[in-house]
């Protein structure tokens, strides 16, 4: 019961430290609000992530992600581009999570109990990904990104157009890919007549 | 710190970590869907903040996010019915026991 709660444990201690650091921020040190704002989203995003990876129960994983999928809408939100925050919030939180806990319920056995839900490969995994991310952030740390110096407002009519006139033909493109994928999905979950069951 | 570009793009290198851990570590093929997502995730996070930082791309960067997100779902939705019908075969959803090519 102990060690179930380790990893909750430890995910609402980082986010509480980190909003906690931001309100303190804001409050005594005069920042602006959307720094505090960026930290919490920022906090609640990366516990929730870590949360979906190391949570035993896979169900809590899915409402994880979709925790983590409404931060990084927040973050969208943030950054100036409004429309990617809806489609955010309307295709992952609203479709791709639904679908994962679909398959989740679909999938649990009872006599098969993830007893292990790490491969013997974690501890060698987590060293992996802490190098990429050490190597991410100091590869960003050393580019210099020339005129990346402000944020932009992004006007949605403009990505409208440029959406329907120039790139319309990747966009059609991309919804045959979507109804292609719809059918194969069907096909392959599909429960054969006289097939194993 | 929310009007640098550098922010976001170690927050979306950190995600992307993370996911990469959850695919190397879990054992649930779900699991792993779920790290592939967040992987996904964090590298729209890095395409969005590019086309919010940098004049030139202009709107590009959001035209290219938005198709990222449709190319997931039909992703998810593939990879969730692959998860499916093998579950109907195997009768667990661990992928260490997915082994019928190594005999």
């Amino acid at each position: 019961m102990i060690r179930k709660l380790i990893p909750i444990v430890l995910a609402l201690a980082v986010m509480g430290a980190i909003t906690g650091v931001a309100a303190i921020m804001l409050i005594f040190l005069g920042q602006d609000w959307q720094d505090a704002l960026f930290w919490m989203l920022a906090a609640v995003m990366i516990g929730a992530a870590l949360l979906v990876v190391t949570m035993r129960d896979i169900i809590r994983c899915g409402l994880a992600m979709m925790v983590c999928f409404g931060s990084l809408a927040g973050i969208y939100a943030l950054i100036g581009a409004p429309l990617i925050a809806a489609a955010q919030v309307i295709v992952y939180i609203g479709a791709i999570s639904v679908l994962i806990l679909f398959a989740i319920m679909l999938t649990q056995t009872k006599d098969a109990p993830a007893r292990l839900v790490f491969q013997t490969q974690a501890v060698p995994a987590a060293f992996a990904s802490m190098i990429i991310a050490i190597v991410i952030a100091l590869a960003i740390g050393a580019t210099d990104w020339g005129a990346a110096t402000r944020r932009i407002r992004l006007a949605t009519d403009a990505l409208s157009k440029l959406l329907f006139h120039d790139f319309v033909l990747p966009f059609e493109i991309v919804s045959v890919l979507l109804l292609a994928a719809v059918i194969g999905g069907v096909f392959l979950a599909k429960r054969e007549p006289g097939g194993p069951s | 710190m929310s009007d640098s570009l550098d922010a976001y793009l170690v927050l979306s290198g950190l995600l992307f970590a993370i996911g990469s851990f959850g695919f190397l570590a879990r054992r649930n093929a779900i699991s792993m869907l779920m790290s592939i997502e967040l992987m996904l995730n964090g590298v729209n996070l890095a395409i969005v903040s590019f086309g919010a930082f940098i004049p030139a791309l202009g709107a590009q960067g959001s035209v290219i996010a938005l198709i990222v997100i449709a190319v997931a779902a039909a992703e998810a939705t593939v990879g969730l019915a692959i998860v499916i019908a093998i579950f109907r075969n195997k009768h667990t959803p661990l992928v260490d026991e997915y082994d019928s090519m190594k005999q």
